[in-house]
Parts: C-alpha cells; structure tokens; sequence
C-alpha cells in the first residue's frame, strides 16, 4: 500500500541514520555511502589524475569534400568551397552563397533498417559519415557504457522547417510529420549514432551556439582526462538550412561579397555546413590496444562574454580568458604555441575583438605567431565549427603545414599577427582554435603534434 | 570540507501554479490537477489543451534589465527560478566574491520565437525581425541569466528529452568536484505553444504540455544546504538494443530499495503509453511517491526539475532521502538519489 507524503511521520534527525538499511550501504573512498552502483555522480574510478587524451579516430565532411584527405588537400593549398546555395530558395535573401557539402545517396555498411536510413535527415547524415571515419580509424568494437558528446545549434532545423510549412499549408495532413517531429530532435540524431555502429552509453549535446562543438570535444576531453570514463566519441555538426540562414542574413552578417576574415574591408561571414567526429581515449588505453595515436589535446579554457547577446566585447576579454585558462591548464605559454586557427568569422566585430585577444594573450609573441581562419575557405560551420577547425589543426600537426586564410586581401591594421595568407609548410608542434558564439559562449582547445 | 559531497542550497519554480516553489508545492499538497487552457491553433477549429504559467501578480524586477526587455517566456521562466534558487548569493555573484557555474536544460527550447521568425522567413525574409532572431537560439536563456548575475564562468546549454536535466545535475557536481567553479545552478526551462502542443499530440491525445522552469543551486559547502545529492545513475539510453523498459529497469536497479521514509518522485503523467515503463519499474515501491505531472502537466525539462524541488522539499521533514525517476521521451531513463543533508553527519 503506497502511502502518500502527508501520510509520513516527520523525522527526527536522531533517527535518521536507522533509516539507512545495511543493504543499501556500501564503502566508497572510505565514506558510507546508500547507492549500489554509481555512474554519472559520483565518481566511480579513481585512477591517477589528470589522464592524458589522445585521439585514435578523426572523420570529417565538409563543403571542401568527404574525409581527412580531401579536405587536408583543400586547406592545404587554400581552396574556396563556396557556391550558390540549391537546398532552399534565396531567392529573396541579400547573399545567395555559402558552403553546401556534397553528401554520397548511401551511407557505408551500417546497422540501420532501410526505413530509417531513408527518414535521416541531412545533418544525421552529415554526422554519420564523419563518424563512420573516425570509427574505422579508431578501431574501436561496439560495445555498453561509450558515452556521446555533441555540438550543435540547430540539430534536424530542415525537418523543423518541413513539419512547420506542412502544418501551415495543409494543417489536416499529418503525413510523415510525426517522423519529422523524431527526428528533428538532436537526440535522434545521437541515438542512430549508437543504433548506426551498436553501442550504447549516455548521449550528451550541448548547444552552446557556434562554440558548440569546441565545448563538446572539450567536455569530452574532461570527461576523460577527469576519471569518469575511458574514451568518448565526441564531435559537432550543422547542416545548412533556411531558418539559420535568414537569421543571419537578417543580422546583415553575412557577406554580399567575399568572406574575407581579418582583411581591412571585411564585411561578414560566409554560412556553411559539415561534421567532425573524433574518437578520444585515454594515452595508456590507446597504447596498450596499439592502436595509432593521431595528436593530443592538452588544453580547453572556457568563458563568458556578457557584453551582449550577438556581439563580443570589442576588447575580445572573454576571448582572453578562454586562450587563457587553455593555455593554463595545458601548462603552456603563448611563446610554445605555433599555430592559431581563429574562429575569425569575418563579420567587423568579431574579428576586431578577437585580434584583440589574441593580441593581449600573446604578448610579444604576436608578431610571430600564424593565424589564419579557415572559414574562408568553408564559411561557418556554427554547431560544427570547433570540432572541424580542431580536426584541422589536427591536420596542420600531422602534416606540418599552415592552411591559410586565401581571400584575404588586405589585412586589418588591428591584426598584429602574422595572417596566414598562402600555403605554408611550417614546424607545428601545438595548435589552438577558437570558438566563439551567440550569447557570449567561447571555447579554446589545444591540441600537440604526436610522434 | 569533502569536495566529492554535493549539497543543495536552493530551489526555484515556476510553473503553471505560479511564480515560485510555494505555488508549486500548494498545488502538489492539493492534489488536484490544474485546470487546463486552451490554445487555437492556425488551420484548425480544434482547440489544444495546455497548462501554461499564469502572468505573475506583481511584473518581476528583473525585466528591467536591458538584456531581458525583447526576452521569450522561457528565458523569464528560467530566470525567475534561478533566482529563487540562488537567493542571497546572487550578490556574491555579482560582486565576483563567487564562481557560478550554469547549466541550462532544455528539449523544445525557444519555440515562441523560432516559429515566430520561420514564419516572417517564409513571407518574406527581407523584413524577418533581426531582433528575434538571436533570441531562438538555445543557449540565448542561459546567456541572459549570466549577464543578469553578472557570472562570466562555464555556462553549458545541454538539449535532449527531459532525463537531460539529471545529466545537468551530474554535470555540475563534476564541475564542483573539478573545482571549476564554487557554485552551479542547474535549470531546466521550456515554453509551449501550438506548435509543439500539436507535434506531441502527434504521440498521444491524453498529453497535456505544460510550460515553466526549475532550478536546483549546487554548493559544496554543507552549512546550511537542504540536502544532499548522493547520486546521479547511469544514463540509460533508448535504443534498438536496449528498450524502454529495459532503460527504466535498470535506472531501478541503480536506485536504493524502498524504505518506509523514502519518497519517490517520479515522472508519471496519466498517459498510460508513456507511463507503462515507469509503473513497471518501481512496481516494488511500496513507500510514498509523488507525481507532479500529473498536477501540473508534461513540463518537459521544467516538469524534471519540479520532480527534483520537490524530492529536495520533501526532505526538509517528511523524509529522510528520497528518488528520482526520470524516463524520459526519446532518449534516457535516468535517476537521481536526494538525502537529508545531515544524514551523515551522525
């Protein structure tokens, strides 16, 4: 017979220990603790800290074309990836451009039904394949307990889009909107990631704007480098779609002519879309499973722009603190890093307040330290951004090259730093990007060359 | 001080009982399920039925603040709740004598003004609003509460179905362990209209969404704390190997036996295809339970947090530790396991 609250008696605190059965007691670190099995909190293992994390798997899409080596070509030598836009009518918008990937018909070999391969969405699919390449790297088995963290901002926004004009148009047809409704949730995405290779672990998706997938990869990397768990997939995505486009359109952001970040004549960003996907693990399990250690990452600051909803500070101080705590928590100096892949939008404000950041952080290592943005060459991912631009470093460490910023024409005077501006083999030992978005999210990663 | 113990300090609500952790636990000691509301929706003579947060009796001062003037409901439910949660503190914040952490849970997110501006895309995106726009993003909430507060450390939005909100929980507890930060707010928010009352009917006609928002404040510290979070379980997710039910089954398992001075605050809504998992998982829970969603509706992310106030509310003096059970809509059956905070101090 169930009781209800009122039915209770009320508690004394002399007996409140009596209330604790014997069963539900068990040793954890020396304490008394009344839970059998702990997952999330608190912590169960209890090895030394911090764990080093490297990555084993790395899976990319981007307008630029499908995977690492593609793309690595693309950055390489500077390729813009830019072209009208044919997944919705602009027909109305000021700018008709920006970075639409060319996505195969069929996914690779994987554990889904037709069915529900055919209801995937653009962005699921986005996510699929760059993680269908980081999982055949890594060589991981499917398996219990693998825990997901994402990026994005706008998850299924086109099935959104889809079920709203349905529902506008034709409101007593329900045909195919309650699929539209599943799937549109970022959750559904994450979840045919587990279905797709046949694992499960808790799912974890932050919408941190366009810094997203640089605090995905980086609570990721906590995650692992704290004790509470052993590896992680980790990664951002965006698909283009109409609502995201208008919305910055709308901002007057984006550029009417050519995303050029930190040149003089700067006037916005280009949109674009894709995934990156990396597969994490702590150093001691990759190299007990032998498996091929593709770079490290050593650091991840985060922080807070107040100033405002859509702007940064145009000091860049929240940029500061964001470098900063990275570059503190990766016990590094500004003199060890060798390359910064900016988040370097090309909208005013933004570049302008991160030169300035960058700037304060770098002391007198700004004369000498390369920066270039690679949205020029594949406009902005939003959601999916810090997890490419990341993938990207990745690049520039293992192939020991610097992808430059190619539209820039003439660099802004604020730029105090060397703007990358062609192809460039360079000595890279450590690589940061930033991330930085609406509300005042921003997000810096480190990550150091492996050999 | 033991770093790895998290306590609660506060709680907040609103919801469609009103502005604050009264309204909500007068409802929930009433009993009754609050009235209903109905809402037209374009193209249909039909009227949706929704349990929406009333207008509050005095405007919150809050609204005087620059960043919130063009805000979305969801943004001022979660501020309200927030700042019952964090009371006092807030000047601590404020002054920067305090590192506050926050995190945001949502699963509809800011649906008012996201369909508002696909709506004036579609007649013609030259005149779509700049002003909404920013406004539709997730973390656009989280970001207006931090100005409000003054609080420029980590600040996580986190989307998924409702379990989302105890992964919020957790994820703040790590944050304080971790020492990023020495206090966090963990809110769960969301808002409905016609939109997303009509996408959920799509599922179940007995549904009744409801809008509002909960929020627990997290300290290390236990002077003064409500209670004490002794653990969040494993996320169970739903997929094509691992059912609902077996997700709900085994978020039971890692949850304690039923003592007769346990409370458990569950998710059940009335809705028996929703419900089925949850009833078959604590079918062994002889003890008190609560459901708030049936009172006040499926709030979603907000609905997790009411379920969370009061689990912590009924520990000030009915009960010495209580559970929650979240199963939540598409993702996660997950738990929570709440003491008196001086249980173990004897």
């Amino acid at each position: 017979m169930e009781q209800t609250i009122a039915e209770l008696p009320a508690i004394t605190t002399a007996n409140l220990a009596a209330t604790l059965t014997s069963s539900e007691i068990v040793h954890y670190s020396g304490k008394k603790y009344s839970i059998k099995r702990l997952v999330l909190f608190p912590q169960t293992k209890h090895s030394p800290l911090p764990r080093r994390v490297v990555i084993t798997g790395v899976g990319i899409v981007t307008s630029l074309g499908m995977g690492w080596k593609t793309n690595a070509q693309g950055f390489r030598s500077g390729r813009v990836a830019l072209k009208p836009v044919t997944l919705f009518d602009v027909s109305r918008q000021r700018v008709k451009v920006a970075g639409e990937a060319a996505l195969p018909d069929k996914l690779p070999c994987h554990r889904l039904s037709r069915h529900r391969e055919a209801r995937l969405d653009r962005a699921a699919r986005l996510l699929l394949f760059a993680a269908e390449e980081a999982w055949r790297q890594s060589g991981w088995a499917p398996g219990h307990s693998l825990p997901v963290v994402l990026g994005t901002t706008s998850g299924g926004m086109s099935l959104g889009e889809a079920y709203y004009r349905q529902t506008l148009n034709t409101p007593h047809s329900y045909r195919r909107q309650a699929s539209r409704v599943m799937h549109y949730q970022t959750q559904s995405q994450a979840l045919t990631l587990e279905d797709y290779f046949g694992f499960t672990g808790p799912i974890t998706i932050i919408a941190n704007a366009c810094a997203s997938g640089a605090n995905a990869l980086g609570h990721a990397w906590e995650l692992i480098r704290e004790g509470h768990c052993d590896r992680v997939l980790t990664g951002g995505y965006d698909a283009l779609s109409q609502l995201v486009f208008a919305g910055f359109d709308s901002l007057q952001a984006l550029s009417p002519t050519q995303c050029r970040p930190f040149d003089a004549h700067r006037d916005g960003l280009a949109l674009g879309e894709g995934a990156a996907v990396l597969t994490l693990e702590t150093l001691e399990r990759a190299q007990e499973r032998h498996a091929e250690i593709l770079g490290e990452i050593v650091g991840y600051g985060a922080s807070l722009d107040l100033h405002h909803l859509t702007q940064p500070h145009p000091e860049g101080d929240a940029a500061l603190a964001s470098m900063a705590a990275a570059t503190r928590v990766a016990a590094l100096q500004p003199e060890q890093i060798d390359y910064v892949n900016a988040h370097g939008t090309g909208t005013p404000m933004n570049d302008g307040a991160e030169a300035n950041a960058i700037r304060r952080w770098a002391g007198d290592r700004v004369t000498t330290l390369p920066v270039s943005s690679t949205k020029s060459a594949i406009g902005h991912l939003l959601g999916g951004a810090g997890a490419v631009e990341a993938v990207i470093c990745l690049m520039s460490l293992r192939e020991q090259w610097l992808p430059p910023t190619s539209t820039l024409q003439a660099p802004d005077p604020i730029c105090r730093f060397p703007v990358v501006r062609q192809p460039t083999g360079a000595k890279v030992e450590y690589a940061l990007t930033n991330s930085f978005g609406f509300g005042g999210a921003n997000a810096t990663l480190i990550l150091r060359r492996w050999t | 001080m033991d770093v790895s113990r998290i306590f609660v300090h506060g709680c907040g609500a609103v919801s469609p009982a009103g502005w604050g952790v009264a309204s909500l636990l007068e409802a929930l000691t009433g009993g009754a399920a609050l009235p209903l509301r109905e809402l037209p929706r374009p193209g249909s003579s039909a009227l949706l039925q929704v349990r929406q947060v009333p207008p509050p009796a005095i405007r919150p001062a809050f609204l005087a603040h620059g960043r919130l003037r063009r805000s979305s409901p969801i943004t001022q439910y979660t501020v309200a709740a927030a700042l019952e949660a964090v009371g006092k503190d807030a000047a601590l914040v404020q002054n920067g004598t305090l590192r506050l952490g926050i995190v945001l849970c949502v699963m509809s997110g800011c649906v008012n003004y996201s369909r508002r501006f696909y709506d004036e895309t579609l007649r013609d995106p030259a005149t779509a609003s700049p002003l909404v726009f920013p406004e539709t993003v997730f973390n656009a909430p989280a970001s207006h509460l931090a100005a409000l507060l003054g609080s420029p450390a980590v600040n996580y939005t986190l989307v998924g179905d409702p379990g989302t909100f105890l992964q919020g929980v957790a994820l703040a507890a790590q944050w304080l362990v971790a020492d990023h930060a020495d206090a966090c707010l963990v809110v769960g928010g969301e808002e409905c209209d016609w939109l997303t009352t009509s996408a959920f009917r799509l599922f179940s006609r007995d549904i009744v969404l409801a809008d509002g928002a909960g929020a627990l404040y997290l300290k290390r510290a236990q002077a003064g704390a409500c209670a004490e979070l002794r653990a969040v379980t494993d996320s169970h997710s739903f997929t094509s190997r691992h059912t609902r039910l077996q997700a709900a089954q085994r978020l039971r398992a890692d949850l304690p036996t039923c003592s007769s001075t346990h409370l458990l605050a569950d998710g059940l809504q009335q809705v028996p295809r929703f419900d089925r998992a949850e009833i078959a998982a604590w079918q062994d829970w002889t003890a008190a339970r609560l459901s708030p969603k049936i009172i006040f509706g499926e709030g979603l992310m907000a609905a997790s947090a009411w379920q969370c106030v009061t689990a912590v509310d009924a520990l000030r003096d009915r009960c010495t530790a209580a559970n929650v059970s979240i199963v939540g809509c598409n993702q996660q059956a997950i738990g929570a396991h709440f003491v008196r905070a001086r249980v173990l101090d004897s």
